[in-house]
């Protein structure tokens, strides 16, 4: 466990140290969904309903934005190797790679929607609805998008390629995610989307990082 | 399993994939003509769908054999990342754009059934829906085995991403199929199907048996052309070692 931690908290001491790569992230966030009431219109009750799809569907696109470095830093100054060599389990390294990726995009971009979602006209319960799901439902775009960033580490095109792969994996958490918002819209119960969103990170929880380590091994090879 | 393992050498692949192939296309053509030919004179026409029916014995197959095409991607994964099957490798290779071409037909021949009968060429079905993103992890698998200059990288990438899609698939067409319900109450117009008749059925089910035997001959042709590109590409490599 003490890997896990000097990991993760590795991983952080370099994005502290250069603050601005996640300031692109949040920045690319903020204009995306700005712009969709720039192209749809200004009318409240439109923006009302699109809101919790706008600003899910954005807060993925940032959070593939960011993977595409996620293991490629790592793969090109060697520290990939120190890290197959390492006396512990790389299924472990992977899920503190995605932790910490967590951390510094999907934390923050919890933080910030429901800032923006005052801009679509969203009432209290449906911004802390908003941010309940984003809590729950990021984890689990950090790990499939890290299973995609694995899997395209040294391809060509791999920014283009990440997205493909990792966007059909993420619809039943987009889906989740959004629904969510407008059940509540609807006066239905918000917990079964909490608790679907909870499990499909847990599934994710269980299942990505051995995909991940595996990939790994063999960009190692 | 253990019986096919002796396909898994390339070249006892080749000899007996050249043994069967001959054949095999010529059943394939045989089949192929007298299913269409059931489908499109003999087969009765519906009395609500009318001829549009027959794009059902296209269409319903084309879903199936995406589906079955996918399944066999895992399992190709699987034996290539268990065992290092280099076969495995070379035939997922050849495998996934057969797979993905049957879920194209699939898409173009719902919409195109579509457009008579529900007026519209797409509609955000969750069967659509789900198949729509069946061919996007298609695209995905195919980009990726191609996207390395060392093929046997995209090879175990590919394999990786099949087993995970195969683990989401369920995942996913449960959550279209939630999502669906969730924005439209009132669906769509379904086909509930009153046991179908036998004069639909038998050529339905004749059709389904022939665009499998297309599929594994498209698969087993792509598979040799494979072998044989992978060969090419050694030796390429080799004679320039040689000469350098």
């Amino acid at each position: 466990m003490s890997g896990f931690t000097a990991l993760v908290a590795r991983d952080l001491r370099l994005v502290w140290r250069r603050p601005g790569d996640v300031g692109v992230v949040l920045a690319f966030f903020v204009v995306a969904v700005v712009l969709f009431p720039l192209g749809i219109g200004p009318e409240t009750n439109i923006l009302q309903r699109i809101a919790a799809g706008v600003l899910w569907c954005a807060a993925l696109f940032a959070a593939l934005l960011s993977l595409e470095r996620l293991f490629a830093a790592d793969y090109e100054d060697g520290t990939l190797d120190l890290l197959l060599l390492a006396p512990w389990p790389l299924e472990l390294a992977a899920l503190a790679k995605c932790t910490s990726h967590w951390i510094v995009t999907g934390l923050p971009l919890s933080l910030l929607a429901p800032v923006l979602g005052v801009a679509f006209g969203l009432d209290g319960d449906s911004l802390l609805a908003l941010f309940a799901t984003l809590l729950i439902g990021t984890p689990t775009l950090s790990l499939i998008g890290g299973l995609a960033a694995a899997l395209t580490l040294g391809a060509r095109k791999s920014g283009a390629l990440l997205a493909l792969l990792a966007l059909p994996l993420c619809v039943p958490t987009l889906i989740f995610g959004a629904g969510a918002v407008e059940t509540l819209a609807a006066g239905e119960g918000l917990w079964t989307h909490l608790a679907i969103l909870g499990a499909l990170a847990l599934v994710a929880l269980a299942t990505t990082p051995w995909a991940i380590a595996a990939a790994l091994r063999q960009a190692g090879e | 399993m253990a019986d096919l393992h002796f396909l898994a050498n390339p070249a006892r692949f080749r000899r007996f994939s050249q043994r069967v192939l001959p054949g095999l296309g010529f059943a394939t053509v045989l089949m192929l003509a007298f299913g269409l030919y059931m489908a499109f004179f003999v087969a009765p026409v519906d009395y609500q769908q009318g001829q549009t029916v027959r794009i059902m014995f296209l269409h319903v197959p084309s879903a199936w054999l995406s589906m079955g095409g996918y399944a066999l991607l895992a399992g190709l994964g699987a034996s290539l990342l268990v065992w290092r099957h280099p076969l495995a490798a070379l035939m997922a290779r050849a495998a996934a754009p057969v797979g993905a071409s049957f879920a194209a037909v699939c898409l173009l021949t719902g919409s195109l059934w579509g457009r008579p009968m529900w007026g519209t060429y797409w509609v955000w079905d969750a069967r659509l829906t789900s198949m729509l993103l069946l061919f996007f992890l298609y695209l995905g698998h195919i980009a990726l085995s191609r996207a390395y200059d060392e093929p046997e990288r995209g090879d175990r990438s590919a394999a990786i991403l099949a087993l995970v899609g195969v683990i989401n698939l369920p995942i996913i067409k449960f959550s279209v199929d939630w999502w669906n319900t969730l924005h439209q109450p009132a669906s769509v117009t379904r086909l509930d199907a009153p046991a179908i008749h036998n004069s639909i059925l038998i050529p339905l089910v004749w059709m389904a048996v022939s665009l499998l035997l297309l599929f594994v001959f498209l698969v087993l042709v792509r598979t040799e052309t494979e072998i044989d590109r992978r060969r090419l590409e050694n030796a390429a490599v080799q004679e320039e070692e040689a000469a350098a």
